[in-house]
């Protein structure tokens, strides 16, 4: 603490006096109010608030009142500083925030332009569908096996109980592959179905088996609106004690509702495979109509054409003569066996009415399923 | 198999009311694929009558030859006076019968009958040809009928106009259900209802007076059945309501003697031979054919036999071909002056199924009799199928049975079937009991003995039935699959997909991420496109798989590589008007792998043995999973924001980068030179010193040869051998917190100095402190000098532990730009 004043000026200062300070405060606060901008709010602070500005000097000037005049100067010179400060941040903050809005507004653009400027892509559905079918087994606990396009006819046929010259091997529409000798008959062929994948698997896999196998088969249809020679499977296996039809049943259940809604069920119906012993067609209800087209000209059905039942694939229980090829022990252990065909499924998931669509590559068909289905 | 309606009733007594709808549901159900029902004669009204031409006027000055007639129809128009019609067709005389439908009737397709002025006469009705009548489009002309018929008699009767046919699709274990016969069986049982079997008829036993017959081959021919009718009126025409059943289930009536042999073969189920006795010489033989030997087959064609064909003989040679077709030499010759069959031998055998179907196949001959052979008929079925035949020639033709009759029989026991009298239960997952399946299989046909263990014998027309699934399947189905209960397995644990499989959904997604649309194509491939490729003539992409029954001739071979289908993709959607394009497929290849040998034949009684299966898939090509892309047009568009660029080779190469990374692998590319690519646009791609594909610009030559856009950039990756270089699992990096030091430099080389090699020379230069170097500048020009290129590159310099001084990154970059001097010869620029 500084002694105390002892040289005081005798005579009050003239600026100190309460209607000067207050003149001071208001100039100020006008000039503050009349800043049009932040520059011109910066040179008002400088004039107003600045080691020269009027209320500055006269802040100096109280050291030299006399004591009892200090106290009472001090207050007013005080508060009128106050309220000039108050002022000018306030005056900032608006002039800011005008500044800003004006700013935002300058920088504003079109947000509705277009930006196509790297094109998306797509996987193909086939791929998409393959995988959504599989991802539903592989939850149940299947697992995904594959196999090669190229098999032997071991494999597609003489495991699969088609014996050679049966009429059933004829069904199949093959494509032969030529022998190094030129020779029709090398013994291999493009696979007919995902089936060998099966015989596969149970050779190399511990018992049980559960398993689910997509992939490319071959056929020599022409392709046309419902045809193609090359197409996609999609097969399941099992093989464990004790499976039994009822089993084939609810898993196909199962499947139409986790790929269709809540409903759906599906129907089988007698039909003759070699690989399976009892067989099966297996149909879905019409996940459009759910049957309700059936008998009701009013409300006919384009994807079940009103059947109430959409056709589906094969099925049936593991004949063992398969088992008994692969060396498990049929009075031990049973399977089923189901496959079914993606390009279907996908037509009429997905109403497409023209296989051509599928098999093309036009982009314009593939872009619009995305990455998944 | 067409089965009538009218014609199936014989034999089961269904309800008045029940449809061949009903009929139909019944059957699917029971596993016969019924897929239509056909109603003959829908829409058709009377008064369609018999009736007999009384007068023809032929009518002149017209296009055409018409006659206007005058026919009694009895009373069938109310007066019984004569009706005048006029007819365009010239097959009939006066006084034949003929069918007549008179004004107020209606022919199938809604073609109403009035009177009307036609020909400047009134035609009072129309006569009718079998087409009008929806009989069959076989003959032209107006229906003839036999004398016998009244006029007047209603003819919607008589021809059996009005009928619903069954048309099953029969599956080939079900050979018996190709007859009439067989269809009963299954619709009795479907119905509960007794059936009439038609092989239940008396039959002489065998003597030594029939027909002499030798069976040189017994398996090929376990049972042979010959009978002799003599006596025959080859002036005896098939009655109507013979023809019309054989109309109904396809077959186009031809001649007494063959109509019969087809009807009995399509009511009981067993092929027949009807052989003119005397243009047989010496005893029939069945055996297999003489390399070499020649038949004319009825169908008047020449054909060479196999060895391995079984044929009819007799002391002149082969005169048929064992269950599959017949010899003209012997056939049945219709009436005429000094020919006409009298005298007839029956033949009803059983062949084996395989060799009928080879012979069928081998000769590309499908017959009725073939088709049921390959799929099994009954042996037991002979007998009676013969004697049917020779009652009917006796009824029909007034011939006389002879009193020999010929079976040849190989010794056979009946099958029988052990099976658990639960055995269905289980198949089934469901409870029948054994009082329901001893119940079902008698149904078909089975004797049936045990309590427990059942000792199934199994009905002789029946050969799919030889294990206990096939019996379980018999009662499954009739108890209905309908009912069968839905449960699910227990399953273990599994371990979900397979790295390879996730790797696989990964590059589609990223693929797709980075705007490539998924196309996958055929992998038929022509050996042109190889030439078009521009590849050697010892390029190993040229050697392929071969199918030896392509689709088509012009793409026999199987793909080596992906980008045959790309491309044709690419040019598919460029001439659909798309052009900024950029697509991908992921799939196999198959690359013969040195001499391939046959495959050996396993058998398939016991598990092969790993020998027998590694020769097996020696006997397959190699078939490794690729990616490829290709691209053309717009990579990236022009627009508001500014310029695009066009796809290039540096795409195609970023896509494999794309791919590679998902597969954890940083791969390597090294300038190449490599068809189809561009010489100086194309890059070898390696996984370490793997080469797993290669990426570039198409050459320009090969752009032309496709007909692609110009500037075609592609890529292909072998998926199998990336995966195989791919890294383990990422260790998670330390991250410093200490400030990043910023060094640019710029570095002159030589134009032919890879930028790759100046990247990896500064990165092994910089050492430790480096965190990441990019090139940010390329430049050339007059400046820099001829030949020589400016590489700038922006260095980030941390440590882990401390901030680093402005001395330590400038040493650190020296040291960088020292080795790349040392190793490419970099010089600094402006230094």
């Amino acid at each position: 603490m500084s002694a105390p004043n002892k040289s005081y000026d005798p005579v009050e200062v003239e600026a100190l006096k309460p209607e000067e300070i207050e003149r001071m405060r208001d100039e100020a606060l006008a000039a503050i109010a009349a800043a049009p901008d932040l520059d011109a709010l910066a040179h008002v602070k400088t004039a107003h608030t600045g080691g020269t500005s009027p209320l500055a000097l006269a802040n100096r000037e109280i050291g030299a009142l006399p004591p009892h005049a200090k106290a009472d100067a001090g207050k007013r010179v005080g508060q009128a500083r106050g309220a000039v400060n108050q002022a000018l941040a306030a005056r900032q903050t608006e002039l800011e925030a005008d500044r800003d809005a004006r700013v935002l507004v300058e920088e504003s653009v079109d947000v509705t332009l277009p930006y196509d400027r790297v094109p998306a892509g797509a996987r193909h559905p086939l791929t998409t569908l393959s995988e959504r079918i599989e991802d539903l087994f592989v939850a149940m606990g299947y697992e995904v096996a594959e196999g090669p396009e190229v098999e032997a006819e071991w494999f597609n046929f003489d495991a699969l109980n088609f014996p050679p010259d049966h009429p059933a091997r004829e069904t199949q529409d093959t494509f032969f592959v030529q022998g190094a000798d030129g020779s029709d008959q090398s013994g291999v062929v493009l696979r007919t179905h995902t089936s060998p994948v099966q015989i596969r698997a149970l050779l190399q896999r511990e018992l049980p088996v559960y398993v689910i196998a997509p992939g490319r088969v071959y056929r020599s249809d022409e392709l046309d609106a419902t045809h193609t020679p090359v197409f996609a499977q999609v097969e399941l296996l099992a093989v464990d004690e004790g499976l039994t039809m009822a089993d084939l049943k609810g898993t196909l259940d199962h499947m139409v509702v986790s790929l269709f809604g809540e409903g759906m069920a599906t129907r089988l119906r007698p039909n003759h495979f070699p690989f399976t012993e009892p067989s099966a067609e297996m149909d879905m209800l019409c996940y459009v109509c759910r049957g309700a087209s059936v008998g009701n000209p009013d409300r006919p059905c384009r994807t079940c054409s009103s059947e109430g039942w959409i056709e589906l694939g094969g099925c049936g229980m593991v004949n063992p003569k398969v088992l008994i090829a692969c060396g498990v022990d049929p009075e031990k252990y049973s399977g089923f066996a189901f496959g079914f065909g993606i390009e279907r499924m996908l037509m009429f998931r997905h109403s497409v009415e023209d296989m051509r669509d599928i098999v093309e590559g036009d982009v314009r068909f593939t872009l619009p399923f995305g990455m998944e289905i | 198999m067409r089965v009538p309606l009218s014609w199936l009733r014989e034999y089961v007594d269904l309800p008045a009311g029940e449809t061949g709808r009903d009929v139909q549901a019944k059957l699917i159900s029971a596993g016969l694929e019924v897929e239509t029902v056909e109603q003959l004669g829908a829409g058709l009204k009377g008064p369609l009558v018999v009736g007999q031409v009384l007068t023809i006027e032929e009518l002149e000055g017209f296009k055409k030859p018409i006659r206007f007639c005058t026919v009694d129809v009895g009373d069938a128009n109310g007066t019984g006076e004569p009706q005048e019609i006029v007819c365009g067709a010239r097959n009939f005389a006066v006084g034949d019968k003929v069918v007549v439908i008179l004004p107020g009737g209606v022919l199938p397709g809604d073609f109403q009958i009035a009177a009307r002025k036609t020909y400047g006469r009134v035609s009072h009705g129309m006569i009718c040809s079998a087409r009008e009548l929806g009989m069959g489009d076989d003959h032209d002309g107006i229906i003839v009928l036999p004398p016998e018929h009244e006029a007047g008699t209603d003819a919607v009767a008589l021809l059996e106009l009005v009928d619903e046919v069954l048309d099953i699709a029969v599956t080939p274990d079900r050979g018996y259900a190709l007859s009439l016969r067989g269809v009963a069986r299954e619709t009795a049982i479907a119905y509960g209802l007794p059936l009439s079997d038609p092989a239940l008829i008396d039959v002489p036993g065998p003597n030594a007076s029939g027909y002499p017959v030798n069976v040189a081959d017994p398996f090929g021919c376990d049972r042979f059945t010959a009978r002799t009718v003599t006596g025959v009126n080859p002036e005896a025409h098939s009655p109507i309501w013979l023809q019309r059943r054989l109309q109904k289930v396809g077959m186009r009536p031809i001649s007494l003697a063959v109509d019969i042999t087809n009807y009995v073969m399509f009511e009981v189920g067993q092929p027949l031979h009807a052989y003119d006795r005397t243009r047989l010489t010496g005893p029939i033989t069945v055996r297999r054919a003489e390399p070499g030997e020649k038949i004319t087959t009825l169908d008047d064609a020449e054909r060479t036999l196999d060895a391995e064909d079984l044929v009819i003989a007799d002391d002149s040679g082969a005169i048929g071909i064992a269950g599959v077709m017949g010899g003209a030499h012997t056939e049945i010759a219709e009436a005429g002056p000094d020919s006409g069959t009298t005298e007839i031998v029956i033949e009803a055998a059983h062949f084996a199924p395989v060799p009928i179907a080879r012979t069928a196949r081998r000769h590309k001959l499908a017959s009725e009799a073939s088709r049921r052979f390959e799929r099994g008929t009954d042996p037991q079925a002979t007998s009676a199928a013969a004697q049917r035949a020779v009652d009917l020639l006796v009824l029909l033709a007034g011939g006389k049975a002879d009193a020999g009759v010929t079976e040849v029989v190989a010794p056979s026991a009946p099958r029988t079937i052990a099976m658990a009298a639960d055995h269905p239960d289980r198949v089934a997952g469901t409870e029948y009991g054994r009082e329901t399946v001893v119940r079902r299989l008698q149904e078909i046909g089975c004797d049936v003995y045990g309590s427990d263990e059942l000792i199934v014998t199994v009905p002789s027309w029946r050969p799919d039935l030889g294990f206990p699934n096939d019996l379980a399947e018999e009662v499954i189905r009739l108890e209905g699959y309908e009912n069968l209960p839905s449960t699910l397995p227990k399953l273990p644990s599994a371990r979900g997909l397979t790295e390879s499989q996730r790797l696989r959904r990964r590059v589609g997604r990223a693929l797709a991420g980075a705007g490539y649309v998924e196309a996958p194509s055929y992998p038929f491939v022509g050996a042109e496109i190889f030439d078009q490729l521009g590849l050697d003539a010892d390029d190993d992409r040229r050697r392929t798989v071969r199918l030896a029954n392509p689709l088509y001739d012009t793409e026999p071979l199987l793909r080596t590589t992906l980008l045959p289908g790309l491309l044709a993709t690419l040019r598919r959607n460029h001439g659909r008007g798309a052009h900024d394009l950029a697509l991908f497929e992921t799939g196999l290849v198959f690359r013969p792998s040195g001499e391939q040998a046959a495959p050996p034949r396993l058998p398939v009684d016991r598990r092969p043995t790993a020998e027998e299966v590694a020769a097996l898939e020696a006997a397959l090509p190699h078939q490794p999973r690729r990616v490829g892309v290709a691209l053309a047009g717009a990579r990236e568009q022009a627009g508001w924001w500014g310029q695009g660029h066009p796809a290039s080779w540096a795409d195609a190469i970023e896509a494999a980068r794309t791919v590679a990374r998902e597969a954890g692998v940083e791969l390597t590319v090294r300038q190449d030179q490599h068809a189809p690519f561009h010489p100086g646009r194309c890059a070898v791609l390696l996984a370490g010193e793997e080469v797993v594909g290669h990426a570039g610009e198409l050459h320009p030559r090969v752009v032309k040869a496709l007909g692609l856009p110009e500037r075609t950039s592609a890529m292909e990756l072998d998926l199998d051998l990336l995966e195989t270089q791919a890294g383990g699992p990422v260790t998670g990096p330390r991250v410093s917190t200490f400030p990043v030091a910023t060094q640019d430099v710029a570095l002159v080389v030589d134009a032919s100095v890879p930028a790759a090699d100046v990247e990896r020379a500064l990165r092994d230069g910089a050492g430790e402190l480096l965190e990441s170097l990019r090139l940010f500048d390329i430049f050339t020009g007059p400046q820099i000098g001829e030949g020589r290129k400016s590489l700038a590159y922006a260095l980030r310099f941390r440590a882990a532990d401390r901030t680093l001084t402005a001395d330590e990154a400038s040493a650190a970059r020296d040291a960088a730009v020292a080795a790349a001097a040392e190793r490419t010869g970099a010089s600094l620029r402006g230094a």
